[in-house]
């Protein structure tokens, strides 16, 4: 079976910095794929590229077997099939959480409100946040907002769940609940791309952990292996860092 | 990194992609300026082919009576540039002044953010022209000592009341666009309040209202010749007036607005340019 998402040769660069060079990589369906890799290493730009938000400057990313990279190729579609949650969360606060998720299955996929709206009410249940329906953004708290992010992902039925440093930007005691909700999706079955800094939790959740530098995949394998018995001296020094910080 | 840089050279797959863009590229062109043709066509052909063209024709755009009132009109106009730099000028000063004052908090500055709330409220809300008359025709009749009594002063002084409060507004709503976290990492790098106000908020501040900013004096061109009123000044429509009333012929108005739009579309251009150079400054989100 054909991998459900595969990157070949892929090269982005901004101006003179070439962020990605010659980047390769195949998710699986139902795998959950972890990126590690310092600051500037090209995760966050891997994962633009990935939802189109980025034109790339050669290669080629498939998804579901099709090209998406294609000139040809509607991006909005594509971007249809595919989740993306941010760091930075970027609800919109002029919409309540019921709004926020019930936007895209309205102007989009063309659900009608009441449908919409009850979907959007299971999202959320599942997502622990029923109650919070009529609040808007700015009365919730950074974890609670990213995961109502991600229940507006979710309500679009993506076949790819991409996740730019989810944590980033929450109190360590709010991270749990995120990363509580990202292996309940693992156990749903759903396939990601996460890039993150949780070295623990990529540990317990992922099926193949990539440390990227310099634009590359430079080392991939299990979780245990790569954290664990990395080969290449980039990745120890990397792991160390982390480890000296107490990150590990 | 620059290593492998300078051997990258684009996939076959990417050459084509990149010939498909620039196809695609200049299809669009092709098909926005032929439709511009076209629709650009249909309207000017609907305007000549009008059965009274050749009477609005000569009435409005006589070649002859432009030439000859152009001297007469460009005077006027020189009026309005004069009188519009002039105010400008002070309306920025005096909006951006009300605007500071309407956005001071705590209870010491009460009085101020009140006199500032009520001094929008009223001019905002006056006619324009009724405090071109007040002014220009009130405060001389006061036979006050000291106060100017040139109708173009007073006429300038009327302007600025007014405008200066639509100004206020404007930039009122770019300081309180900007975050309040910009103001606490001012604050916390030791800047004082008005500091971090001069240095931080401001600059973002002024820099978002740029577009809105330049509505109103886009606006405050054109209503610079409604001095004209207070009798003293001869700006560029009044001069037309003056032109049209000895011809029944109205090319002199069309020659007056050609001159405004001399003015206020280089006064677009180049601001817009200035706030490309500055760097425009995004609103909440990020990536």
């Amino acid at each position: 079976m054909s991998a459900l998402l595969g990157i070949e040769n892929l090269r982005k660069s901004y101006g003179r910095s070439v962020v990605l060079r010659d980047f390769s990589l195949d998710v699986d369906e139902h795998d959950v794929v972890v990126l590690i890799g310092a600051s500037g290493s090209g995760k966050s730009t891997l994962l633009r590229c990935i939802d189109l938000l980025e034109t790339v400057d050669d290669g080629v990313i498939e998804l579901q077997g099709r090209d998406i990279t294609d000139p040809r190729v509607n991006a909005d579609e594509v971007r249809s099939r595919i989740g993306i949650v941010f760091q930075s969360f970027n609800l919109f606060p002029h919409l309540t959480v019921l709004d926020n998720i019930t936007l895209a299955p309205r102007k989009v996929h063309g659900v009608p409100a009441e449908l919409a709206r009850e979907r959007a009410l299971v999202t959320l249940e599942r997502v622990g946040l029923k109650d919070r329906a009529d609040a808007y953004p700015d009365h919730l708290s950074g974890g609670q907002q990213q995961r109502v992010a991600i229940a507006r992902s979710l309500v679009n039925d993506p076949v790819l769940m991409l996740f730019d440093e989810v944590t980033s930007a929450l109190d360590p005691e709010l991270v749990g609940e995120v990363l509580a909700m990202l292996r309940d999706l693992k156990s749903e079955g759903m396939t990601m791309l996460v890039a993150t800094h949780e070295m623990g939790f990529a540990r317990q959740v992922a099926d193949h952990v990539c440390f990227l530098d310099g634009g590359r995949v430079l080392e991939r394998g299990a979780p245990e292996q790569v954290l664990g018995e990395p080969t290449q001296d980039r990745t120890r020094q990397f792991l160390r860092r982390i480890i000296e910080a107490g990150r590990l | 990194m620059s290593s492998a840089e300078d051997t990258w050279s684009p996939s076959a797959l990417q050459r084509e992609r990149d010939a498909y863009r620039k196809r695609q590229g200049l299809r669009s062109l092709l098909i926005a300026g032929l439709s511009t043709l076209v629709v650009g066509g249909a309207l000017i052909t609907a305007v000549v082919s009008a059965p009274g063209w050749e009477r609005t024709r000569t009435t409005f755009f006589n070649w002859d009576k432009a030439v000859e009132s152009f001297p007469a009109v460009l005077a006027g106009f020189w009026i309005n540039v004069q009188v519009f730099a002039v105010s400008a000028l002070c309306v920025l000063i005096v909006g951006m002044a009300l605007a500071v004052l309407k956005t001071l908090r705590g209870p010491v500055f009460w009085p101020l953010r009140a006199l500032a709330t009520v001094y929008v409220d009223v001019f905002r809300g006056l006619p324009l022209i009724l405090v071109l008359l007040l002014v220009g025709f009130g405060v001389p009749a006061l036979n006050l000592t000291g106060v100017p009594t040139d109708p173009i002063v007073l006429g300038c002084v009327a302007l600025v009341l007014t405008y200066s409060a639509y100004v206020a507004e404007v930039f009122r709503a770019g300081i309180e666009s900007v975050h309040p976290s910009q103001r606490a990492a001012a604050r916390s790098l030791g800047l004082s309040g008005p500091q971090s106000l001069r240095y931080v908020v401001l600059p973002q501040a002024v820099r978002r209202v740029v577009p809105p900013l330049l509505n109103d004096l886009a606006s405050l061109t054109k209503d610079s010749g409604l001095i004209s009123v207070l009798g003293a000044a001869i700006d560029a429509v009044r001069a037309a007036q003056i032109e049209t009333a000895t011809s029944f012929n109205f090319t002199p108005y069309v020659v007056a607005g050609a001159l405004f739009l001399v003015l206020t579309i280089p006064l677009t251009r180049l601001t817009d340019r200035a706030a490309r150079r500055y760097g425009a400054v995004p609103g909440g989100g990020h990536l």
